[in-house]
């Protein structure tokens, strides 16, 4: 197999279910030890795809091609290279942890009792194994999902939604871990999410599906102006204040509320916008950076068409 | 694949059917003991006499008299014959019939589980084997292992072949033990009437002849092995088509039931012999109680059962290895 060759290769993907088209030509390619994010908001058909990817739905038209084997006509070689867990980790309940996994691991071949140890150590769930599943948290069950996807050492892991349902303390320990796994295990990741700010803090490159089709491929970097940051503005009197800030040439207005009023500005600049103001008798009353939403995106995407 | 079966053997245990399933055999066969008891003690009453050798004495005498008639004919001779051969064997083994052993509960107890009650303990397990995976969501950590759907499903239909052989015979084991402890666990080699068949309406007693208990046993639960079979099978399909155990499990009882009532209730409607739930009494074939369908033999009652299952089997498989998992 080439080295170079992408781990998991999508090519005009599309599902028709009656006559509603879910999923539209959709194409991107993961390489390897990459961080991939799928991003879209809920009904855009990301878990429709996810589960395409993995075999549970067979797609009408298009072709997916894991680790080089194309998933419809060779299964067994194509899913050998899948680690995944689609939306809930729903595992057995009324069995404990290790029988979950030696459950998992007595489905393919070549899983040693060595490497279930490793992959309990890796996920830190030594302690609890051996209890009922139905005794676990949420970021338990999350962990050992986690770790039934590992069992067949996959070249890539597809996660959908992994957040969902996590506090934050969780979500960070999850990113932590996942960035861990790509460090040491050198997989890719699949990670599908309907958070911007999510995608941004773990993936590096990034595809956008809306309405069944993709609307953007690339870098994460790229996506949200860097130089520009989202300020939220607090003014009294707000009117006078709305004034002098659009004459600022380095600030942009976009949304203004009773209260508050969003720009895009430079984040360097905040303290000589507001030392302006002062100046002007305009009370600054809170000052705030605004993380962009998917939403936000869309709209510079396509320019408020697609507004979701 | 043993790996496979193992899994969905160890589900099903851990799952804590079967115990389910045992436990209501261990509860049940104690009150039919009973009331079995009951019966016998009130037929002993009213027959007035406690000498049970008295009655079976003068039972034969009377049979012996029926013989010298001209006018009988020889085929109801030979079967009057081989009542009194039964009756004699009574007489010299000291059999008491009305007070019989665990076997004959065994028998007995088969004989009227065949059509409901064993059909019912088979549906709990049946009924939810792929509809749990598909209500819970594990179907789609099972189906995107390298292991191909048709083994899986495969997998589960064997363990629900185990399962229900499981069930059949602790039926069997479990009303011996039970029931012992009130009959005695004697009578295995009592000689029991069989053989009947049917034809044009009438009973046919050429055919029949003695043999003795236990092989009768065997054949009975043999026979509601293979009923069983079919109801597993037929409710596996369903499982595989109705997402909620709960409907899976209500189509079931449905139409167990209903096989059972179309039974009773419209006997001259032959179409009826088609439906698989109304063929469940292969047992009746070995007892020689009267059959009520007409055409209805043992061959055909077969067949219908073995087609049914071919048919659900199919269907299970093709349809679990072509859906779309959405759930």
């Amino acid at each position: 197999m080439n080295q170079t060759a992408p781990v998991l290769e999508v090519k005009k993907l599309s599902k028709q279910i009656g006559k509603r088209k879910i999923v539209e030509d959709i194409t991107f390619e993961v390489q390897k030890g990459e961080i991939f994010g799928f991003l879209g908001p809920n009904g855009a058909g990301k878990t429709t795809t996810i589960r395409m990817l993995v075999g549970l739905i067979r797609p009408t038209e298009g072709m997916i091609q894991i680790g080089g084997y194309p998933l419809q006509d060779q299964f067994i070689e194509a899913i050998s290279q899948v680690g995944c867990i689609v939306e809930n980790p729903e595992l057995y309940p009324y069995l404990t942890g290790r029988e979950n996994l030696e459950h998992f691991a007595r489905m393919m071949t070549g899983v040693t009792d060595e490497w279930i140890h490793e992959i309990i150590r890796l996920v830190e769930l030594e302690e609890r194994i051996d209890e009922l599943v139905k005794t676990y948290s949420l970021g338990m069950r999350q962990r050992l999902g986690i770790a039934q996807a590992l069992l067949g050492s996959p070249k890539i892991l597809i996660l959908d939604e992994p957040t969902n349902g996590l506090d934050p303390a969780g979500i960070r320990e999850l990113r932590a871990f996942i960035r861990k796994l790509v460090h040491e295990q050198g997989i890719s990741v699949f990670i599908s999410s309907h958070i911007l700010h999510e995608i941004q803090l773990m993936c590096d490159r990034v595809a956008i599906i809306n309405k069944g089709k993709i609307v953007y491929t690339g870098p994460v970097r790229e996506l949200v102006h860097e130089e520009e940051t989202r300020i939220e503005w607090r003014l009294d009197p707000l009117q006078s204040g709305v004034q002098v800030l659009k004459e600022l040439s380095f600030v942009r207005p976009v949304e203004q509320t009773e209260e508050h009023l969003y720009v895009y500005m430079p984040l360097d600049r905040i303290a000589e916008v507001n030392e302006q103001l002062t100046a002007k008798q305009i009370k600054v009353t809170g000052i705030r950076p605004v993380q962009a939403t998917l939403e936000d995106l869309f709209l510079q995407l396509t320019g408020g068409e697609t507004k979701s | 694949m043993i790996g496979l079966v193992y899994n969905e053997m160890l589900k099903m245990v851990r799952k804590k059917r079967l115990w389910v399933i045992l436990g209501i055999l261990v509860i049940l066969i104690p009150i039919f003991t009973y009331a079995q008891a009951q019966t016998l003690e009130r037929a002993a009453k009213q027959i007035g006499t406690s000498d049970w050798k008295v009655v079976l004495k003068q039972q034969i005498i009377d049979q012996q008299n029926r013989l010298t008639s001209s006018r009988l004919p020889e085929e109801w001779k030979a079967f009057i014959k081989l009542n009194i051969q039964q009756q004699e064997y009574y007489l010299k083994n000291n059999i008491d019939p009305t007070a019989p052993g665990a076997p004959t509960f065994m028998r007995k107890f088969v004989e009227e589980s065949v059509s409901l009650f064993l059909p019912l303990l088979v549906v709990i397990i049946a009924a939810d084997l792929v509809s749990s995976e598909l209500s819970s969501g594990t179907i789609k950590l099972l189906l995107t292992r390298p292991v191909r759907r048709w083994k899986v499903l495969l997998s589960k239909y064997i363990s629900l072949l185990f399962a229900t052989s499981f069930i059949v015979l602790s039926t069997a084991i479990l009303s011996y033990l039970l029931s012992g402890v009130v009959f005695g666990y004697g009578g295995w080699d009592l000689p029991v009437l069989s053989g009947f068949q049917e034809k044009n309406g009438a009973l046919l007693t050429e055919f029949v002849h003695l043999m003795p208990q236990w092989k009768y046993l065997l054949m009975a639960y043999g026979l509601s092995w293979l009923a069983c079979i079919t109801v597993a099978t037929v409710s596996f399909m369903v499982s595989v088509l109705v997402r909620s155990t709960a409907s899976g499990m209500g189509i079931m009882l449905a139409a167990i039931i209903s096989g059972n009532l179309l039974m009773q209730l419209s006997p001259t409607w032959g179409a009826i012999k088609y439906f698989a739930f109304t063929q469940l009494r292969l047992t009746d074939y070995l007892s020689g109680r009267p059959i009520l369908i007409e055409g209805m033999t043992l061959p055909l009652s077969i067949g219908v059962l073995g087609a049914w299952s071919v048919v659900a089997l199919i269907t299970a498989f093709v349809s679990f290895s072509r859906r779309d998992v959405l759930a």
